[in-house]
């Protein structure tokens, strides 16, 4: 479903990533691990366009989408929940879904805002409030609704964990089992726990580079690789 | 007591039609992130095309209401497709002085179609002289123009908030980026706002024409009166600008009834005034 290949992505002259290659396929959810800084938010970001690779070639669905606009990547079936969340503070709940729903006659979509409403029923009593007075779980759980509503094929979750409660990080990876069966998911993470429970497979990147790619598994039965290329969780 | 009426429902004029153009400056700053020098300029061209119109060309004053924002709007969409889009992201200096750029050439460009001198439109049939409905004489057309202004502002309010469209222009003020992951085509929105900006300042203009003097210096004039609005106001708030604006105007129109050697100086007290208590603006949410 998805190929990325060889991508060398820039901030101005710091070489973020140094040729990073990953393939996701349909059905999967596939983790991206790494410490801070390992170019994780950078590859995620570089495949919805956001930041344009340099080099490497994109290939989403058999056509090429590197150096396309996020906003033409997001109408063709890319959905990307930033790890800030990034609501739009001043909307409300609903004006946030509202805005993202993607525009097709209502038959066809998949996430239509009941059927939101119903995944989130927290959501529904916060439709209202401004979306900048939420907490961070209830950020988070909008965030993940509006990109569903841009109704993506492969949803794109940076580090969806992160600074929220155990709880709420229960929640989550609930929600993520329940979207897989419907959703490609390409996730990423600091530690192997959340993923090891979540992800079939994995990718370590450490400065820019993939070093390690496999089972979950056996990521974390190999303690080296883990000291080496992750935080301990 | 009727002076002070006539003066209030002076400053309700000169304060509305001051709200048609700031919020224009106001919305596109906060879209575009750039300071429009230009938004005196397309008000500007909007009176002298309804002069061009209406007092050389004898067309009726209504379509020209119609005719003039449309063709305003228009050079607008030219003006951010091929000038402004390159300063984006960039230092708000460059902005600042690529839209002062445009509005000097606006300026000139005026002087040369239209002669530096002094330009006159009469207000349609209809609107001509004055009423006596409030117990004194004041001018009908006034009237039409607070109308048109509070029109206006509806209009926007109910855009803003109950359209698609509307909301979708928030969403990209608030987060350019973020708005482009969720699938909206935010060059294409710049654009759009930007035109909706220059329409509106235009319509002031057209809606100006017969009650001021066109001449070249009308837009450096209007610009500046904007800022003092958005300064007052706050820069950013819908609220804030409809505040700065009614201010602004009643300083005007008080200030030249009953302190008329200090009218010059009357509004620039009034900006420095809350530049040092409420840098923010009246309405404005505190940054940085």
């Amino acid at each position: 479903m998805l190929v990325v290949e060889d991508i060398h992505t820039y901030y101005g002259e710091s070489h973020a990533l140094q040729g990073v290659s990953l393939e996701v396929k349909a059905g999967e959810v596939v983790c991206l691990l790494g410490r801070n800084g390992a170019g994780k938010s950078t590859t995620l970001k570089s495949i919805m366009g956001i930041v344009s690779p340099r080099r490497g070639r994109i290939v989403f669905e058999g056509e090429e989408i590197q150096g396309r606009p996020a906003h033409w990547i997001a109408r063709h079936g890319i959905a990307l929940v930033p790890e800030d969340r990034r609501i739009f503070a001043g909307l409300t709940v609903q004006e946030n879904l509202d805005v993202a729903q993607a525009r097709r006659p209502p038959g066809e979509r998949r996430w239509s805002l009941e059927r939101v409403f119903d995944e989130f029923p927290m959501l529904a009593e916060l439709r209202d409030q401004d979306g900048g007075t939420l907490s961070g779980g209830q950020q988070q759980m909008l965030a993940i609704a509006r990109a569903l509503v841009t109704e993506p094929r492969l949803l794109l979750l940076d580090e969806p964990n992160e600074g929220l409660a155990p709880v709420i990080v229960q929640q989550i990876g609930a929600l993520i089992d329940r979207l897989a069966e419907t959703t490609t998911i390409l996730f990423t993470d600091q530690s192997v726990p959340f993923a090891l429970k979540h992800a079939s497979r994995g990718y370590i990147l450490q400065k820019g580079r993939v070093v390690y790619q496999g089972s979950i598994e056996t990521i974390r039965n190999d303690p080296e690789v883990q000291e080496r290329y992750l935080s301990v969780a | 007591m009727e002076s002070f009426l006539a003066a209030l429902l002076n400053g309700l004029e000169i304060g509305l039609l001051l709200f048609v153009i700031a919020v224009g400056l106001n919305i596109i700053f906060g879209v575009l992130g750039v300071i429009n020098f230009a938004h005196g300029g397309l008000y500007m061209l909007g009176a002298y095309l309804t002069y061009t119109l209406v007092s050389r060309g004898g067309l009726p004053f209504w379509p020209a209401l119609l005719l003039a924002p449309l063709a305003v709007a228009i050079l607008a969409i030219v003006l951010e497709r091929l000038v402004l889009r390159h300063v984006y992201g960039r230092h708000v200096t460059d902005s600042l002085l690529l839209t002062f750029a445009l509005l000097l050439i606006i300026d000139d460009a005026v002087r040369m179609i239209w002669g530096s001198g002094i330009q006159v439109v009469t207000p349609p049939p209809g609107l001509r002289g004055a009423t006596s409905a409030l117990g004194f004489s004041y001018p009908v057309y006034s009237f039409f123009v607070m109308g048109v202004a509070i029109a206006v502002m509806a209009a926007l309010w109910l855009f803003f908030t109950r359209t698609r469209a509307g909301r979708v222009i928030r969403a990209a003020a608030i987060d350019r980026d973020m708005a482009q992951t969720i699938g909206i085509n935010v060059p294409l929105v710049i654009t759009g706002v930007f035109a909706l900006g220059a329409w509106m300042a235009a319509l002031a203009g057209v809606v100006a024409a017969p009650m001021r003097a066109i001449n070249p210096g009308m837009g450096d004039r209007i610009i500046i009166d904007s800022f003092i609005v958005v300064v007052i106001g706050g820069l950013g708030s819908f609220p804030g600008t409809l505040a700065g604006a009614l201010v602004l105007g009643m300083i005007y129109a008080f200030g030249g009834r009953f302190l008329p050697e200090l009218n010059l100086v009357l509004p620039y007290i009034g900006m420095a005034l809350v530049l040092l208590l409420r840098p923010q603006g009246l309405m404005g949410r505190r940054t940085g």
